[in-house]
Formats: structure tokens, C-alpha cells, sequence
């Protein structure tokens, strides 16, 4: 079934152009119906995946620029696949979030398939093509759709990533020039043995780590994100935090990691601390906020940081056991996959406390468990498992990523169970003021979860308890990834 | 029978659960059907239970283990297991029992409440998460139960959500208890790295089996250590007490199961399960780890038990007296005393879920008044209540001979006494005995002696749904004394595994002698100082306490909690608090200019290459198009539109041409 | 006196010169109209006669060009006169003097 791919990428890009023939009114359900169809085809790809081949499969490769090494190849492998579900799933789940015109809709389907490219591509040009398709329409969202501050808030996402993203390619350019190819697999079997030499691999480590660094984002480079989270419209910001920023993290796992395993060894322990002060330093500030977007935004930085503790904890270690190595892996996917959907439904219903109170702040609400306790009961299961509740699906991620480096790194990892603690604190103090006390007065008029609004977020929970009570099905689709990769990273 | 219980051991936790989410569907109103529901999975864990304890009884020793596959990650399998051995048999059997009680009593004491629905789904739920807690063979399956019994209890703390104290106790039992789970969690990676499997026995591969310790080997002092953090958090052991206290602000069956018999216990039956890490390279029986839990609990004991005696609260004070006996069963365990430890619990669970539902009784009868100060006089107005409240104190105070806890405590006092390490613990714990019956008697004299008072004016007897239960578990805790007497110490040979044979030597040992005359001491001292107590003005509430006039500083020190709670708000949470709000600073303030400092050493690069721009390129294109511009002014000059003006110069230019031929030529 | 080539180029010279003064001294876009046909009948005249005084083999190619050149000064002649008409309707003016739109 060659052209899946393609399909998969060429799918939401051409719902952007029949959403320009039909009625504007329309815009929502021609959308979402493209979705289903994007869905339906990701579906297709993963049956036809084999879970227990190694490599790359279903790979499409056509010539495109053949001067600069540039080509058309697309395939997949159990990490790819996995972000191809995740962005199957999100995409939809913003659409249902909130009302949308037109060129809403276009610019989310647009990013929807820059989304599926970077998760496909495996050259680099084509990659990084993806990779800045994606920027525009978040930025474009932002900028128009978004609440207040939202000029400030666009600019500052979108000079932070571009400028990641000029340094990475300037890095990218260093390596083509040294070694003429843009091609992961090749390059990652190069980077064995020290893809660069000298100061040219610093520098092109520092410009890549930077681009992916920022995007992901790790401390201290996600200042941009509280403030972009807090300005987008709720259905961008689920995108954001759900889909986009796994392209950072992809990213680390993808080219980083693999092409520069010297480098990331020998600055290891410092890449681990940034990584602690993402866990520990970001759900500080989370407990700070009055602000429940801004609040979610922060621990958002903090779930990453557990993935990128697991990464590093795996790079930097120079002999790690494989079950150690193994289980860092497998938690760094899950929980890439976990803080996804459990980070978009927490934006989500956030949004649907601001759709009703017009207001988000902590203090805006009181008392709703008497109101509204079906609203209550989903939001608490979002936010237990976004703490890592065990019969959750947070835990899981956590669970391995914690195994893995604490084999390895034990003594940062330690420190990162502070994280652990503050997010229970967070999110005790939401639940407390959101939905016990007396019944604040301007709440007393809330609607309780409407049909659609169960319909939206029924059947993400279940697939939350799903991955928190029985993860195999989860784990089926990279598990010969994470052996292939930890024999690269061994 | 029992071989299918024992091949579906997971169907002990999931009926519970099962029925906790049929019953949480229900509509809200459907008060009968989840009761009904509710109690009838509670009687099938119990027949469940007590089929997967029979197998126990007819071997000693008896393991039965069942492991599976939870996933694969990578290529590496994480088993889990379910185990049922006398240890987790004992707690089954407690456990359903218990909680039968305490589910039968909530029908009536919730009876009025417009979520009844949900506190049995609740209730349900932690039945289903603390069986599945003692019947797991895997440190992480057991963790995980060990969260959701944490999630149930928050739930159930916090169930009067309207009550913002309510709320915050929840907030406090969450986050405390975490922070003790969190070092479990570590040591549970740590256990993990080290032997490579978390489950408990796996056919001489577990990690409590002698191939898994010996991979142990100087870790397990810290393991046993981190693992015991997570005990000091569930089972309100000093540092981590302070929540438990709070807790008693939830629905009071919930403090009597949760709070009391079942879920704070779970600390205990943690240690006594990972026993052999924390005795793993003992000298004579004393390792660092059991040092350690010896001596909190020794802490934990007499603290507890002297902030007792100066609350005013009814549940209050059952909650200092758990603390108390859970320090004790520590002490138990820390000792070497295993099977005196969880003797000691079981013993606990059964009264102290009686007192609790004694003191709910009570509440109940006073329309939820809670201060004993405005109590008295009930004895004769809640006769049931009262006998068995009594049986409940006679038994925790540890009056030997008859009552159950009279047994295990003395059994206690044998090992600690025998403690190799020091004899500090045996006198400090004598000095609990004496305590506990103080006040015990202080708190049934203000409730069920003198002259009634403010609250018990209209007070009446509990509905006979909420008396059966109390005379039930008073006789359970009388008639469990038969297998704990030293005459036939069945329980702690069945614990063990041995036969130990009849001690009857100790029935006249020192130690016996000494507790009874320590206990009725007690009992005397606490007549004694609280005899005027009782006798006071009808409308006002009790007069000042007689301790507070003999030592009103010591008093107040212990009627504030030793001030602990003001002692954590100063310092770790208002330094948590502090660090949280330096966070958001530093990212508002610090990270976002540092960043954007180095983006400008960018911008100062842009002014300079702009100023380049601007006063060479730019300037010189500039002179090009204004020197352009004049030229074609210049040439435009010419253009007069003269016609016969572009006529001429054509002529002359062609006149010049020839000119120019003729030149050449 | 012979006809030689000399006299009719002297001829034909004068008459140029005579047609390129009325072209340029005339105010009147007529007499303009005039100088430039006169500069014409000088050009065809150079024609005929260097073809009567070249080889004599030729065929009559100097005659067929004036004549050719005859029939389009015809046709300019009234394109010219046409727009003369029109810009006197237009400006009530033929004066070449104040029909200076095209200055730059």
C-alpha cells in the first residue's frame, strides 16, 4: 500500500481547499469530516504496519532536488506511527472543542499536515519543510483567533521557534557540508562513529539542540510557551501542547540523539539538569498562577521534562542496561503519548469553563461539584491522570521513565520526583478551589457537560483508562523501535 | 471452591470496583439500589475472601502465588501477581469483614445524605483497591492499589465538599501521604534495578526470595529505608501524622474504615510484607532500616498519645489514639515482633472500627455535634452504644485477659522487651499503656458519665442498622482474643508459619502483671482527674479542663498539636510557597530577559548590520537614483515639443553626418 | 547643355534644401506638410536619376521606387492632412508653435 503516507499528508491539505468551495458555514463539518478521513487512513497505516519488522516501512522515495541531497522519503516507524495516532486524535478533538470559521479551520488542517509530514519525513529537507509548515498557521492562529496579549504572545512563539529553527538549519547546512547527505537513516548510522569533528560539531550540536531545545520546550527556553498557551483560542492551544510540541521531542529522538551520541554523552549531565529544572522549576510556577491556561501550560513544560529525563538519561549514559535503556524509551513514547491526550483534555476543559464563566482565573470559580459534578468528575480524571495516578494512563509513562533513568542517572532522577510532588500540589490546589467551598455566585447558571461535550470527552477518557489499566496495545506499536533504539543508542 | 478463588484471585479486588462504577452510573436518587448494591459486593469479597483463607488454614506456611504479564515494554515483560499467604488471608479476612460492618452501618448514618450514591461508590471503590492492596504480589501492584486506597481516602475525606475544611483536609491527606509515597516510589525503582523484578515471589526469583535479596546486598538498608517512607505517610507515623488528624473531617464510617482500621494500616502490612528487605544482613536481629522504624515508631507512639489527651474533638481524639497504635504495631515490627505487629493490627481493626462507629453513634445521636466538652450523660440515653464504646475502650487500653487487645499489646510489650538494641522503647511504650487508658477514661466520662449537657439534651439511640454493626465488631473484638492467648497463640503461629507451641509460662510472666497494674493505673489517674469533669452546669459546656488548670502551658502545647501544623506552615510550606512564587518570577522576570538577551546580542548585530545598511548600500543606491533623476531632468530639457525644434536638430545631426563623411573621405 | 548626373543632383539638392527651410520656418502645419513633400520629390528624384546615369543592364528599379515612394507620400500626404484637420478642430490652431503637448 504504497502512497498511504502521502495520502495521509495530502488529505488535511486538500480539506483546506474544499473548505473554499462550500459555505463558510460549513467549515466545521467539511473539516472534521476530512479528519475522519485522515483518521481512517491512519488507521489503514497502522494495520498494514508490521510491529515486528525493525526499520523503516511503507517507505515512499521520489528524487526532488537532487543538487542539495533533497528528497522526497517518507516512511514510518514505531515512533512515527505513534505520533501519526496521536495527531489523528487531537486534531479532531480541538475541532470539536470550540466554534470556528473558515480560515480557522484551513489554517488547522494546514498544520494537520505539517504535523503528519515532520512525523513521516526522514530527510531532512523535506523534514524541516514540515517542520516550518507547521509554525505559520500556529502563529496565524494565534494572531487572529487568540484572547488578549495575543500580538505579543504570537510574535514572541513565533521569533522563539524561528529562531530555533534558523539554528538548526544552519546546524543541518554544517553536516550536509561535511558529509553530504540531509538522510536520517544514513546520517544516524554515520553518527556512530562522530558524524563531525572539532568545533564544527559543537557548533552544529548547539544550533539543532537549540532549534529542538526551544520547541520542545526545555528550561530555560519556554518562556514563550505560558504566554502562547494562555493567548490561543482552546483549540489551538490542545494542539499545541498535544501534537506540536512532540515535534521537539521527535526531534531530540529523531536527529540529536542519534547523530551527535558523543556530544550529547559528553554534555550529558548538564543537558539531565536542564532537564530537572523543566520538572522541578516549571509546576513551581504552575502553583503560582492564578491563571488555570497558564497553570496547564507550565505543567505541560513539566511532562515534557520527564521525557526529555528519560532521552538524556538514556544518551548520557555510556553503558546502560537494556532493560534500563529499554524502559527510559518506552516511558519517553508513552508519555509522549499520555501528556498528549491528557494535556489536550485538560485545555479543553478549561475552555469549557471559560466558555462558561468567560473567565479562567482560579478564583473565578467555587464550589462546582455541587453544580456540576459531571464536569468535576471528567476534569478529575484528566488532572489525576496528568499527576500520574496509577490506573491512569500518566502513570505508565512515568512509571518507566522513572525505572529507566533512575537505573542510570539515580541521583537525578531523584530530584525529579520533586516534580512529582509539586504536580499533586497543583493540582490539588485547582481541585480544591475550583470544586469545593460554597457554590460561588456567578457560577450558579453553569450548564453541566452538554451531549457533544460528553461526546468529545467520554471517549478520550476511556482511552485514558484504556492505556492506564491495560497498555499493551500501546506499547505493541514501538516496542521493536525501542529495542532497535536502544541497541543504537547501547 | 477455594482452588477457583485462588485461580481468580483478581476477581477479589474487581467485584468491588465492578460494583463502585455500576453504582457511580446510577442516577442520584437511586439510594436503595446502590446500598443494596453496595453491601451485597462487600458480602461477596467477604465469601470470597474467606474461601481463599481456607486453603491457609490447612497448611502452615501456605503460599499460593499467581503471576501474569502486565505488558511487554521494549522486550522485557513486567509481571505482576496476586498472592494469597496467611499475612494477606488475615488482612482479607479483616478487611471484608470490617468494611462489611462499616457498609452496613453507612446505610444508616448516610441515610440522609443527597450523595449517597456516591459515597458507596466510593466506598466501594477503596474496598476494592485496599483488597487488591494485601492480596498483591508485586511491590509495583501493591504501589498502585496504595495510590487509589490514597484516592479513595482523598475522595472520601473531601466528600462534604461544600465544607471548605473538608476540602482542604483532603488536599492535606493527598499531599502528605505523596510525599511519603514518593520515597516508596523510589524505592521501589531502586528494589527494581537492584533484583531486576518487583514481584514478591516468583518461584525463587522474587525479590523477597534469597536469590533477589542477595542482589540487594548494601542497598537494602536504603530501599527498606525509602520503602518505609511510604508507610510513614499512609500510616500517620511522625513527620507525615499530621493529615490523619484532619482526615477525621470526612463522613465518620470513612474515618473507621479508612482512617482507623483498614487503610492506615496498609503502612504496617507494607513493612511486615517487605520484611525481609528491611531484616535482609540483621546482627542479632537489628538492622539500621528496623532501627529506624522502631524509633519513629516509639516517636510516633508517645506523641500521639499525649496530644490525645488534650483534644476536645471525639474523633480527634480516636485519631491521636490510631497514630498511637500504629507507632505501636511499628515498634512491633521494628522489634522483630511480625506476628505481634499484625496481630496487633488485626485486633485494631476490628476495635477501633468499633470505636469510630461508637463515636458516629454518638455524633449521630448529638445531631453532629463533635465536642465531647458539650457531651455526658449518655449512657443511659444510647445504652447500646454505650457498652459497646466501652468494650471498644476497655479493649484499646489493653485490659488483658478478656479483650483482644489486651493480648497483642502484651504480646508487644514481650518483644519490644526483648529488643537487643535497647530497653528505651519497652518503657516508653509502658508509659503509652498508662497514657491510652487516661484518655480513654477522659473521653467516656465526658461523653457517657455525669450530667447531660448542651448536645445530648435531645440525644437518642442510634437506629438498630447502625447498632448491629457496633455489636457485632464487639464481639468480634472480644471473641479474637481466643486465638491470641498465650494459652493458644494459633494466630501468631499461623503468622509465622511454626509451631511455636503453648507458652503458658507467659500468662504469669512480669510483663502481664505489669501492663494489668499499668492499665488500671490509667484508669484510676484518669477518674480521678476527670471525676468533677462530669458534673457541671446543664446548659454550658464543660468548664476548663482539669489538666489545663494543673498545667495550662503543657496543656495548651498539646491542645495545639505540639504545634506541628504551625510548625510546617512557617517553614516547608511557606518555603514551597516562597519557591513557587520565585519560579514564576524568575521565568517572568529572569529566564524570559536572559533569553531574550542572548536574542539580543541578535538585535545588537542587527543595528550594526542596519546601520551598515543604512549609511552605505542604502546611501549609495540613494545618490544613484537622485544623480539618475537630474540627468533625465537634464534630458528632458531638450524635449521643448517644438516639433520643428526636433526637426533642426535631426538636420543638423544629419548635416553633421555628412560633414563627418566628407571628413573621412 | 547635356544633362549630366551633376545638374540633377544640384537640383535635387536645392529642392531638399528649399523643402527642409519650409519645414522649419513655416508656422503653418500645412506649408510644414508642404517642405516635407519637397524633400521627398528631392529623394525620388535621386532615385530616377541614379538609375538613368548607372549601368544600363539594370532593370528600372530607381523609376519603380519613386514611383512606390510617390503612392505612399500620397497616402501620408492624407494621413497628414487628416490630422492636421482634426488638431485644428481640436486646438483651433495649426500653429506648430503652441502644439507643444509632447514636451518633456
Amino acid at each position: 500500500m504504497v502512497g498511504l503516507i502521502s495520502a495521509l499528508i495530502m488529505v488535511p491539505l486538500v480539506g483546506a481547499l474544499a473548505l473554499f468551495t462550500a459555505p463558510a458555514r460549513n467549515a466545521r463539518p467539511i473539516a472534521l469530516s476530512f479528519n475522519a478521513l485522515a483518521a481512517l487512513d491512519a488507521l489503514v497505516l497502522w494495520q498494514h504496519f508490521d510491529i515486528r519488522a525493525a526499520g523503516l516501512q511503507l517507505v515512499e522515495q521520489h528524487t526532488w532536488i537532487p543538487a542539495i541531497g533533497a528528497e522526497y522519503l517518507v516512511g514510518i516507524d514505531g515512533l512515527s506511527l505513534l505520533l501519526v495516532l496521536l495527531t489523528s486524535l487531537i486534531i479532531p478533538f480541538a475541532f470539536l472543542a470550540q466554534k470556528m470559521d473558515r480560515g480557522f479551520c484551513a489554517l488547522m488542517l494546514i498544520m494537520q499536515s505539517a504535523l503528519y509530514g515532520t512525523f513521516t519525513a526522514q530527510n531532512f529537507v523535506l523534514w524541516f519543510l514540515f517542520y516550518e509548515m507547521s509554525l505559520i498557521p500556529a502563529f496565524l492562529l494565534i494572531k487572529i483567533w487568540g484572547g488578549e496579549n495575543r500580538d505579543r504572545a504570537a510574535t514572541k512563539f513565533f521569533l522563539y521557534t524561528f529562531l530555533g529553527s534558523v539554528a538548526m538549519l544552519l546546524g543541518f547546512l554544517g553536516i550536509y557540508l561535511a558529509r553530504g547527505s540531509f538522510d536520517f537513516v544514513t546520517l544516524a548510522r554515520l553518527g556512530k562513529n562522530g558524524l563531525l569533528t572539532g568545533n564544527l560539531a559543537w557548533l552544529a550540536f548547539a544550533g539543532i539542540f537549540l532549534g529542538l531545545a526551544v520547541k520542545v520546550p526545555l528550561f530555560p527556553f519556554h518562556t514563550w510557551l505560558p504566554d502562547a498557551y494562555e493567548s490561543a483560542p482552546t483549540g489551538v492551544a490542545m494542539v499545541l501542547t498535544g501534537a506540536l510540541s512532540k515535534m521537539g521531542v521527535y526531534g531530540f529522538v529523531r536527529l540529536l540523539l542519534p547523530l551527535f551520541p558523543n556530544e550529547t554523552r559528553i554534555i550529558g549531565p548538564w543537558l539531565l539538569a536542564l532537564a530537572i529544572c523543566s520538572i522541578v522549576f516549571a509546576p513551581l510556577a504552575a502553583w503560582a498562577q492564578s491563571d488555570l491556561k497558564r497553570m496547564v501550560a507550565y505543567l505541560s513544560v513539566n511532562h515534557l521534562g520527564y521525557c526529555m529525563l528519560g532521552l538524556f538519561a538514556v544518551a548520557a549514559s555510556p553503558i546502560g542496561a537494556a532493560i534500563d535503556t529499554q524502559a527510559a524509551l518506552s516511558g519517553v513514547f508513552m508519555q509522549i503519548f499520555n501528556h498528549g491526550i491528557t494535556a489536550a483534555a485538560l485545555f479543553y476543559l478549561v475552555g469549557l469553563l471559560e466558555q462558561r464563566r468567560g473567565l479562567r482565573g482560579i478564583g473565578d470559580f467555587g464550589g462546582l461539584m455541587q453544580r456540576t459534578p459531571l464536569l468535576c468528575g471528567w476534569m478529575s480524571v484528566a488532572m489525576f491522570s496528568s499527576l500520574g495516578l496509577p490506573g491512569l494512563n500518566g502513570f505508565i509513562g512515568e512509571f518507566l521513565i522513572f525505572k529507566g533513568s533512575f537505573a542510570i542517572a539515580a541521583s537525578f532522577t531523584t530530584l525529579a520526583v520533586i516534580g512529582l510532588l509539586v504536580t499533586a500540589i497543583v493540582f490539588m490546589r485547582a481541585m480544591q478551589a475550583l470544586f469545593s467551598g460554597p457554590l460561588a455566585e456567578n457560577c450558579s447558571a453553569f450548564p453541566d457537560l452538554l451531549p457533544r461535550e460528553k461526546v468529545t470527552i467520554i471517549p478520550v477518557t476511556l482511552l485514558m483508562f484504556a492505556i492506564g489499566v491495560a497498555p499493551q496495545f500501546a506499547f505493541n506499536i514501538f516496542n521493536t523501535t525501542v529495542v532497535q533504539m536502544a541497541q543504537l543508542f547501547g | 471452591m477455594s482452588r477457583w478463588i485462588l485461580d481468580h484471585l483478581w476477581l477479589i479486588p474487581a467485584v468491588p470496583f465492578a460494583v463502585s462504577l455500576v453504582i457511580l452510573s446510577l442516577p442520584n436518587g437511586r439510594h436503595k439500589s446502590a446500598a443494596v448494591l453496595a453491601v451485597a459486593g462487600q458480602i461477596a469479597a467477604l465469601v470470597m475472601s474467606f474461601f481463599a483463607f481456607l486453603p491457609t488454614l490447612e497448611t502452615p506456611g501456605f503460599r499460593f502465588v499467581q503471576n501474569f504479564t502486565w505488558f511487554t515494554f521494549g522486550d522485557h515483560a513486567l509481571r505482576l501477581g496476586w498472592l494469597v499467604d496467611p499475612l494477606a488471608a488475615v488482612m482479607l479476612m479483616m478487611i471484608t469483614l470490617v468494611g462489611l460492618c462499616i457498609f452496613v452501618f453507612s446505610t444508616g448514618y448516610m441515610a440522609g445524605d443527597k450523595n449517597f450514591v456516591r459515597f458507596f461508590a466510593y466506598l466501594s471503590f477503596f474496598s476494592g483497591a485496599m483488597l487488591g492492596l494485601v492480596i498483591s504480589n508485586s511491590l509495583l501492584l501493591l504501589f498502585i492499589c496504595w495510590e487509589l486506597v490514597g484516592l479513595a481516602s482523598y475522595l472520601l475525606i473531601g466528600f462534604w465538599m461544600g465544607r471548605p475544611s473538608a476540602a482542604a483536609a483532603a488536599k492535606k491527606a493527598f499531599v502528605t501521604t505523596r510525599i511519603g509515597d514518593l520515597g516508596f516510589f523510589l524505592g521501589l525503582l531502586w528494589l527494581y534495578g537492584r533484583s531486576g523484578t518487583l514481584l514478591f515471589y516468583d518461584g525463587g526469583d522474587g525479590c523477597l526470595e534469597k536469590a533477589g535479596l542477595t542482589m540487594l546486598g548494601a542497598s537494602a538498608t536504603f530501599i527498606a529505608l525509602l520503602i518505609f517512607c511510604g508507610a510513614m505517610g499512609k500510616s500517620g507515623q511522625f513527620p507525615l501524622h499530621v493529615w490523619l488528624p484532619d482526615a477525621m473531617e470526612g463522613p465518620t464510617p470513612v474515618s473507621a474504615l479508612i482512617h482507623a482500621a483498614t487503610m492506615v494500616a496498609a503502612g504496617v502490612f507494607l513493612v511486615a510484607r517487605a520484611y525481609p528487605i528491611f531484616s535482609l544482613g540483621a546482627i542479632n536481629g537489628v538492622t539500621p532500616s528496623l532501627m529506624v522504624v522502631v524509633w519513629i515508631g516509639v516517636i510516633t507512639a508517645l506523641m500521639a498519645a499525649l496530644i490525645a489527651i488534650a483534644q476536645a474533638d471525639i474523633k480527634r481524639i480516636l485519631a491521636y489514639s490510631t497514630i498511637s497504635q500504629l507507632g505501636l504495631m511499628m515498634v512491633s515490627l521494628g522489634v522483630g515482633g511480625v506476628a505481634a505487629g499484625m496481630m496487633h493490627l488485626l485486633a485494631h481493626g476490628f476495635f477501633k472500627a468499633l470505636l469510630f462507629l461508637g463515636a458516629g453513634s454518638v455524633i449521630h445521636g448529638c445531631h453532629g455535634e463533635q465536642d465531647i466538652r458539650k457531651m455526658g450523660g449518655l449512657r443511659w440515653l444510647m445504652p447500646i452504644t454505650f457498652s459497646t464504646y466501652a468494650i471498644g475502650m476497655m479493649t484499646l487500653s489493653g485490659v488483658p485477659l478478656f479483650f483482644s487487645g489486651g493480648w497483642t499489646k502484651e504480646e508487644i510489650q514481650h518483644v519490644t522487651a526483648h529488643w537487643p538494641a535497647s530497653r528505651l522503647p519497652y518503657y516508653i511504650l509502658l508509659i503509652g499503656v498508662v497514657l491510652t487508658a487516661l484518655y480513654m477514661t477522659r473521653q467516656i466520662i465526658y461523653v457517657f458519665f455525669g450530667d447531660r449537657r448542651v448536645a445530648s439534651q435531645h440525644a437518642h439511640e442510634s437506629p438498630r442498622v447502625m447498632t448491629m454493626p457496633l455489636i457485632a465488631l464487639a464481639i468480634c473484638a472480644i471473641l479474637f482474643s481466643i486465638v491470641l492467648t498465650p494459652a493458644w497463640p494459633w494466630l501468631h503461629d499461623y503468622l509465622t508459619g511454626t509451631a511455636a507451641g503453648v507458652e503458658l509460662v507467659r500468662l504469669i510472666q512480669p510483663t502481664l502483671f505489669l501492663s494489668l497494674v499499668l492499665v488500671g493505673a490509667g484508669f484510676a489517674l484518669g477518674i480521678w482527674m476527670y471525676r468533677k469533669a462530669g458534673v457541671q452546669d446543664r446548659q454550658r459546656p464543660a468548664d476548663t479542663d482539669p489538666l489545663e488548670l494543673a498545667q495550662s502551658q503543657l496543656f495548651r502545647f498539646l491542645e495545639n498539636k505540639m504545634w506541628i501544623d504551625e510548625l510546617y506552615a512557617r517553614t516547608i510550606i511557606a518555603f514551597s510557597w516562597m519557591s513557587a512564587r520565585l519560579s514564576d518570577w524568575m521565568d517572568r522576570h529572569f529566564w524570559d530577559r536572559l533569553v531574550r538577551g542572548f536574542g539580543g546580542i541578535g538585535q545588537l548585530l542587527g543595528i550594526f548590520t542596519a546601520g551598515i545598511d543604512e549609511r552605505g548600500i542604502n546611501a549609495g543606491v540613494d545618490e544613484t537614483t537622485v544623480g539618475t533623476r537630474g540627468l533625465g531632468r537634464l534630458i528632458s530639457a531638450a524635449h521643448s515639443g517644438q516639433i520643428q525644434t526636433y526637426l533642426s536638430v535631426i538636420a543638423i545631426g544629419a548635416l553633421a553626418l555628412l560633414l563627418f563623411y566628407a571628413w573621412l573621405a | 547643355m547635356t544633362p549630366t548626373l551633376q545638374l540633377f543632383l544640384v537640383i535635387s539638392a536645392a529642392l531638399f534644401s528649399i523643402g527642409l527651410l519650409a519645414a522649419l520656418s513655416r508656422r503653418h502645419a500645412i506649408f510644414i506638410l508642404i517642405g516635407i513633400e519637397m524633400m521627398l520629390a528631392a529623394a525620388n528624384l535621386n532615385f530616377v536619376a541614379f538609375w538613368r546615369f548607372g549601368p544600363q543592364t539594370q532593370p528600372p528599379i530607381g523609376v519603380m521606387i519613386a514611383i512606390f515612394s510617390i503612392a505612399i507620400a500620397a497616402a501620408e500626404a492624407a494621413v497628414g492632412l487628416a490630422l492636421v484637420i482634426a488638431v485644428y478642430r481640436h486646438y483651433r490652431t495649426t500653429n506648430v508653435d503652441h502644439l507643444n503637448q509632447l514636451k518633456g
